[in-house]
């Protein structure tokens, strides 16, 4: 975290293209019958940087990440990937813009290897037509040592491996597809200790390598770790968002359930001095 | 064993960059005999089977069993139940069944049958046309299983009923029709129906040596690119058995007729699908439908394109069994042995094709058909008659299928099986 203040800081002439947010949605909305899931939601996610989006059950949480994935296409609003106004209406669509999901149940196949898994729907082939293994079998390792993950072998069985390490090997089945933006749904869910601690440094990695990476967690202590944002959703709506350097788990938990209400409209208001502070910079 | 290796990687952060750092590299040396079991030499329970059933017929039979021209006949008598339940396998893989594939098969000998005898169109043709029909019906099965997701339990079972009545249909109530199209006969039928010697020992050595040769290729090709190989005494041996099996059968066909055309045309197909399987996308996405069709979809895989495919080849393999079994026979049958479509799908399941989709080899089928075909032809020469043939092969497949279930059970509940 440290890391990333300095980093901008210290590249000042980069600081205009930084800035450009890689993903940026506004004002978005969607309804399921007379149920309004979301309304304008406004929410960026830049190059290098780990944004945690937060809330209660029923939040929308899950709807605005179907949104993004394109699971589900939002009723309203807009999205722009890297300035440019998109339209997410499908899976394929997300994929095709770098947008890839690390969903909860992780869509691993148990019974293929490593390699199989992380190149499942994309494999590269020989001239004759017969998979290219040992091709795979490279380029796989590489994005796995690139994440430091470590594994009993890159032919194991993908039912041999602990919960951290599916998680990684998910997480880098979206680096062989070129994603800029990572989602990740609930990444420590289920997991122990150390599991955890692996998939946190994960993430971090994946900041240190440029990517956006969108986090929803129920764990605090995990958001506060990872994260350098943190956007909490409270019935549908964006209620607060808040830089990690000053806020506490308190006020984030304030946001989360609405008591305090005002307290966290502060702390917005905060953020957002800050964020032009450093724009000026 | 997945937490020692965790603790390992995050007390030693000096390996980092290392080039083996993603590895654990005593992994595969320290896998456990019953790890092995479970993976690469998960065929070892039944062929151990097998042996045990050859060795105790040989014995009861004065040597009778194991005499060239009761071999010959036993392969011979096996091959359309192989040539069916490598269709049985690969809709086993995807997680499915298909308990219309004979039905379908004799569905097929009744229209070539009818083609070739009443309509005298040439065999060429006739055949086309009944692996085309039955490569159709397969493909309305799949549309029912696939598109209108009903349960390919019920969709067979409904379709092997169908075909029951529809070849009864289509023979006008005659019960046999007798082939007498002389190509048809020559693929089994005949005395001459086997490959002359040169070929019968070259096709074999043939395909031995090109995939002894692939093994080593791979080895070289793989140590070029720095990635973890077995060690080469794992390749030596595996060389040595898989020559050795080759060898002892080529012996054992030549010092009889030779190597059968239907033999011939079984392993035909089994090669081709291993190669399909393990060495082609459509094989891989095939393993991924079986394993998690949900992650199959999301990885863009058109699952249902799949489905329906399979379904189409079982059939249409089941259409070729039947064909092979009409030549054999010289007629074609109204009445589907019921025990036929049973025994194919035993056939898959002893050679070790998990019935939950997404684990197992094509290769099984030998195995398997070798043990039901081994079962009644021993009992038949220590003449035992159809009951207790049945009785003790019903035993067999579910001692077969208890002993695979037990030892991966133990295995998943074991540490070390994790």
């Amino acid at each position: 975290m440290a890391d990333n203040e300095i980093l901008t800081e210290s590249s000042p002439a980069s600081l205009e293209d930084d800035r450009q947010p890689l993903l940026s949605l506004r004002g978005i909305g969607k309804t399921f019958g007379a149920v309004r899931a979301l309304q304008g939601v406004d929410l960026d996610v830049y190059a290098g940087e780990v944004v945690g989006l937060v809330g209660d059950n029923g939040a929308g949480k899950s709807t605005l990440v179907k949104a993004i994935a394109g699971v589900n296409t939002a009723d309203e609003g807009e999205m722009f990937m890297e300035g440019r106004p998109v339209v997410i209406n499908s899976p394929q669509a997300a994929s095709h813009l770098g947008i890839e999901t690390v969903y909860q149940d992780l869509a691993l196949c148990d019974n293929l290897d490593v390699v199989s898994n992380l190149f499942l729907g994309h494999e590269q082939r020989t001239p004759v037509g017969f998979l290219s293994e040992n091709e795979m079998e490279k380029q796989g390792l590489a994005v796995l040592r690139s994440l430091d993950v470590k594994l009993p072998s890159a032919r194991a069985l993908v039912s041999a491996l602990s919960g951290g390490q599916r998680q990684s090997i998910a997480v880098a089945k979206t680096i062989l597809r070129q994603a800029k933006i990572v989602l990740l749904d609930e990444p420590t869910a289920a997991l122990g200790v150390a599991q955890t601690r692996q998939v946190l440094d994960l993430i971090k990695r994946l900041r240190e390598q440029g990517l956006g990476v969108l986090v929803i967690s129920h764990n605090m202590a995990d958001v506060f770790e990872v994260a350098d944002r943190i956007v909490v959703l409270r019935l549908g709506h964006r209620v607060a968002t808040f830089d990690i350097r000053n806020t506490s788990s308190n006020q984030v938990i304030a946001a989360i359930t609405g008591a305090e209400f005002g307290n966290t409209e502060k702390a917005n208001q905060l953020l957002g001095q800050q964020a032009l502070g450093e724009n000026g910079k | 064993m997945s937490e020692i290796i965790e603790t390992e990687a995050t007390s030693t952060p000096a390996i980092k960059g290392a080039v083996s750092a993603v590895e654990d590299p005593g992994y595969w040396q320290r896998r456990s005999f019953g790890q092995l079991l479970r993976s690469d030499l998960g065929f070892l329970p039944v062929l151990l089977t097998l042996v045990v059933i050859v060795i105790f017929f040989t014995i009861a039979s004065n040597g009778l069993f194991l005499s060239p021209e009761n071999f010959s006949n036993l392969i011979v008598q096996s091959v359309p139940l192989g040539i069916g339940a490598v269709g049985i396998v690969i809709v086993l893989l995807i997680g499915e069944i298909d308990l219309s594939s004979a039905s379908a098969g004799v569905l097929c000998t009744v229209i070539m049958g009818i083609l070739t005898e009443r309509a005298h169109w040439p065999a060429a043709p006739a055949i086309t046309f009944a692996l085309l029909s039955g490569l159709i019906l397969g493909a309305i099965n799949g549309f029912f299983v696939a598109i209108l997701r009903i349960p390919s339990f019920i969709v067979t079972l409904a379709a092997s009923i169908f075909y029951n009545g529809l070849l009864l249909f289509l023979l006008f109530g005659q019960t046999t029709q007798i082939i007498s199209d002389p190509f048809v006969l020559s693929i089994a039928g005949t005395a001459t129906s086997y490959l002359t010697d040169f070929w019968g020992i070259l096709l074999p050595l043939a395909a031995v040596a090109l995939y002894v040769g692939s093994l080593f290729f791979n080895y070289a090709s793989r140590r070029r690119a720095g990635l973890r190989t077995v060690s080469l005494t794992r390749l030596v041996i595996q060389s040595i058995f898989v020559v050795v099996v080759v060898v002892g059968s080529i012996v054992l066909f030549q010092s009889y007729y030779g190597v059968p055309y239907s033999t011939a045309i079984l392993f035909g197909i089994i090669i081709v699908f291993w190669l399909l399987l393990t060495r082609t996308r459509w094989g891989r996405h095939l393993y991924a439908v079986g394993g998690n069709a949900e992650a199959a979809r999301r990885a863009g895989i058109n699952v249902a394109t799949i489905r329906i495919v399979i379904f189409a080849l079982c059939s249409m393999l089941g259409g070729v069994g039947g064909i092979v079994l009409t030549s054999h026979l010289g007629s074609v049958s109204s009445a589907i042995p019921p025990e036929y479509q049973l025994n194919i799908i035993a056939a898959a399941v002893i050679g070790g094709v998990s019935l939950f989709g997404g684990r197992g080899s094509v290769w099984a089928v030998l195995l398997g058909m070798l043990i039901v075909q081994c079962l009644q032809n021993g009992l038949a020469l220590l003449h035992q008659t159809t009951d207790i043939q049945n009785m003790i092969e019903g035993l067999v497949l579910l001692f077969a299928v208890t002993a695979d279930a037990l030892i991966r059970r133990a295995q998943t509940r074991s540490r070390s099986g994790r």
